[in-house]
C-alpha cells in the first residue's frame, strides 16, 4: 500500500448577491411600550447567525444595547419584503436596510426628545449607550426607553422606522455581454494537504488551510465559524456527498439518509485560517458576504491536491475511491502503451 | 394489539403515557410529552439527534419501542438544563460557539454528557469516538470537540457541579 501526499491550491472571488430583476431587503422597526425595539425580517437565519449579526447592527444603529432588540425574522406571511437568505447577501442586504429604518425611527425619538427634554434637535446626540443626551448639559439626558414610553403614553405617537436596501436589476449589455451582477465581492486562498492510499483509492485530507478576505466583520466568532463549517462541508462536497454507487452495483448506492456519506468528527483535517478586512464601500459598516465561498474553496484546492499526489487529473464531484483507482489504472495504462511503443525503436 | 401504558422516570420525575405498540420513544418524549430538545433528524439510526439518556447510557430514541422503558430512567437535555442557567456542558458549547443552527446541539450534548459522567478526563481520541454517531451539518465539527474539551477542562463532570 502507498500512501500519496500532495498539496492543492485554489483562489476564489465570491459575489455578495445576486442579479436578480432587482434584490430588495425590506426591514421594519418599532419600538415597544417597554423601550425595546422589535425588527421585522422576513430573511432567515439559517444557523448562520443572521439574528446576531442583524442584532449587532440595529443595537449600533439605533443606539441602545443588544439587549434591547428583538429580532423577529422569517415570517413572509406577514414580514416586510425579501428575496431571501442566499447568495451570501442576508448581512449586507438586511443590515443596509435596518440601518435605513434605524434612521428613520431614530428620527421619530428625536421628535419626542425635542419635546421631552426641551432642547433644540441639533443640541440632541446619541450616546450609543441607550441615552440621548443635550450636549453640554450632562444633567439633562433621557433613556431612549423612557422616550419611546412617553411617545406612546403621553402624545400618542409611534417610534418606528421603514428601512429598504435595493440592489437595481442590471441590465445585460446585448453587445458584450456585460452586467453588474453583485454587490461587492470577498476573496478567499485555500490550501489544503492530502494523502491517496493507491490501493483502496480512499482519501486523507490532512489540512485546509485558508485566507479569506470579507470586508468588515461584524461578528468575528461567527466568521470563523462560517470558515470552519464551510471546511468541513467543502470537504464534504469535494468527496463524500453522493446519491450515486460507489461501486458499479447500484445495491452499494446510499438509499436513505443513514446510508447519505458525509465525514464526521474523525475525518475532520486540521482548518486553519486568517482572515483579513477590506471594508466594502457600499456594505453596512464596510460588510461582504462570509457565506457560500467557505464551502466552495476548499474543493478545488482538495481536488488540485489529489492531482498533485496522483496525477490523476478529475473532473466531476465528488471525487471517489473509484474514480481515482479508475484514473491510476488509466495512467498505468498509459505508462504501459507509451513504453511498448517506444521500446522497439530504441 | 391494543394501546398501552408504559410508566418511566424522566428527568426525576415519574411519567406515565398511553402508546402505541412500537411507537418510538423520541416519539413519545418530543410529541406527546413536548420535549423539543428531543430532535428528529432521519428517524431511522443515522444522525443522532434524538440521543436521550437511558439509565446514563445514550441511546437513539428513534430506534427504541417506548415500552422497552417501562420502570427506566430516561434524561433530556430538558432535564439536565437547571431551572436558572445552564448546565456546564451547555455553558461550554456556548463558549466554544459549538452549534449553528443547533439541531444536533442536544444529541451531541447528550452523548457528551454520558462520556463526562463516565470518563471525566477524555482523551481528543475519546471525544472523537463518543461524537462518531452524531452527525452536524454546520459546525464542521472542531467547534464542538472544543466545547467538550472545554466542559472535560472545567470539571463538568458529575461530583464536580451540584446536581
Ligand atoms: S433521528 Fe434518531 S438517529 Fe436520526
Ligand atoms: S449546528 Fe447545525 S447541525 Fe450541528
Amino acid at each position: 500500500m502507498v500512501k500519496l501526499r500532495g498539496t492543492g491550491l485554489s483562489a476564489v472571488n465570491y459575489p455578495t448577491g445576486m442579479n436578480l430583476g432587482g434584490d430588495p431587503s425590506q426591514a421594519l422597526i418599532h419600538a415597544t411600550t417597554s423601550g425595546s425595539f422589535v425588527v421585522s425580517l422576513s430573511a432567515t437565519d439559517l444557523g448562520q447567525g443572521l439574528r446576531t449579526v442583524i442584532g449587532q447592527i440595529a443595537a449600533e444603529a439605533l443606539g441602545v444595547g443588544m439587549d434591547d432588540v428583538v429580532i423577529d425574522t422569517a415570517d413572509t406571511d406577514t414580514g416586510p419584503h425579501d428575496m431571501g437568505t442566499f447568495a451570501s447577501r442576508a448581512t449586507h442586504r438586511v443590515g443596509n436596510a435596518v440601518i435605513a429604518a434605524a434612521q428613520e425611527a431614530r428620527e421619530a425619538l428625536l421628535d419626542v426628545a425635542e419635546d421631552e427634554l426641551e432642547a433644540a434637535r441639533s443640541d440632541l446626540e446619541f450616546d450609543g449607550q441607550g441615552n440621548i443626551l443635550v450636549r453640554g448639559a450632562p444633567d439633562r439626558s433621557m433613556k431612549i426607553a423612557d422616550i419611546a414610553a412617553a411617545a406612546q403614553f403621553k402624545y400618542g405617537r409611534t417610534i418606528a422606522g421603514r428601512g429598504v436596501y435595493m440592489k437595481p436589476r442590471s441590465p445585460v449589455d446585448p453587445e458584450t455581454g456585460a452586467m453588474d451582477p453583485d454587490s461587492t465581492e470577498a476573496h478567499a486562498c485555500t490550501v489544503a494537504e492530502v494523502a491517496v492510499d493507491t490501493d483502496t483509492g480512499e482519501v486523507t485530507v490532512l489540512s485546509i488551510r485558508s485566507a479569506y478576505e470579507v470586508g468588515r466583520q461584524i461578528n468575528p466568532a461567527l466568521v470563523k465559524g462560517q470558515i470552519v463549517g464551510g471546511a468541513w462541508m467543502g470537504m464534504s462536497h469535494a468527496l463524500y456527498e453522493t446519491t450515486q454507487p460507489y461501486y458499479p452495483d447500484p445495491a452499494y448506492s446510499p438509499k436513505d439518509f443513514s446510508e447519505y456519506l458525509m465525514p464526521g468528527a474523525y475525518e475532520m483535517p486540521k482548518i486553519e485560517c486568517v482572515v483579513l478586512e477590506y471594508p466594502s464601500s457600499n456594505g453596512p459598516y464596510g460588510v461582504k458576504g462570509v457565506g457560500e465561498m467557505t464551502a466552495n474553496s476548499p474543493i478545488p484546492a482538495i481536488v488540485n491536491a489529489i492531482y498533485h499526489a496522483t496525477g490523476v487529473r478529475i473532473d466531476e464531484l465528488p471525487v471517489t475511491p473509484e474514480l481515482i483507482l479508475r484514473g491510476l489504472d488509466a495512467r498505468a495504462r498509459a505508462a504501459r502503451l507509451a513504453e511498448t511503443s517506444t521500446t522497439p525503436d530504441s | 394489539m391494543g394501546s398501552k401504558i408504559v410508566t418511566f422516570v424522566l428527568g426525576g420525575r415519574e411519567v406515565e403515557v398511553m402508546v402505541k405498540p412500537m411507537t418510538t420513544l423520541q416519539a413519545v418524549l418530543r410529541y406527546q410529552l413536548g420535549y423539543t430538545a428531543v430532535k428528529e433528524g432521519c428517524r431511522q439510526g443515522g444522525c443522532g439527534s434524538c440521543t436521550v439518556l437511558v439509565e446514563g447510557e445514550p441511546v437513539l430514541a428513534c430506534l427504541l419501542p417506548a415500552e422497552d422503558v417501562a420502570g427506566q430512567q430516561v434524561t433530556t437535555l430538558e432535564s439536565i438544563t437547571p431551572v436558572d442557567g445552564l448546565d456546564p456542558l451547555q455553558q461550554a458549547f456556548l463558549d466554544a460557539s459549538g452549534f449553528q443552527c443547533g439541531y444536533c446541539t442536544p444529541g451531541m450534548i447528550m452523548v457528551s454528557k454520558a462520556l463526562l459522567e463516565h470518563n471525566p478526563r477524555p482523551t481528543r481520541e475519546e471525544i472523537l469516538d463518543a461524537l462518531a454517531g452524531n452527525i452536524c451539518r454546520c459546525t464542521g465539527y472542531e467547534p464542538i470537540v472544543a466545547a467538550v474539551e472545554g466542559a472535560a477542562q472545567a470539571g463538568a463532570a458529575p461530583g464536580a457541579q451540584r446536581r
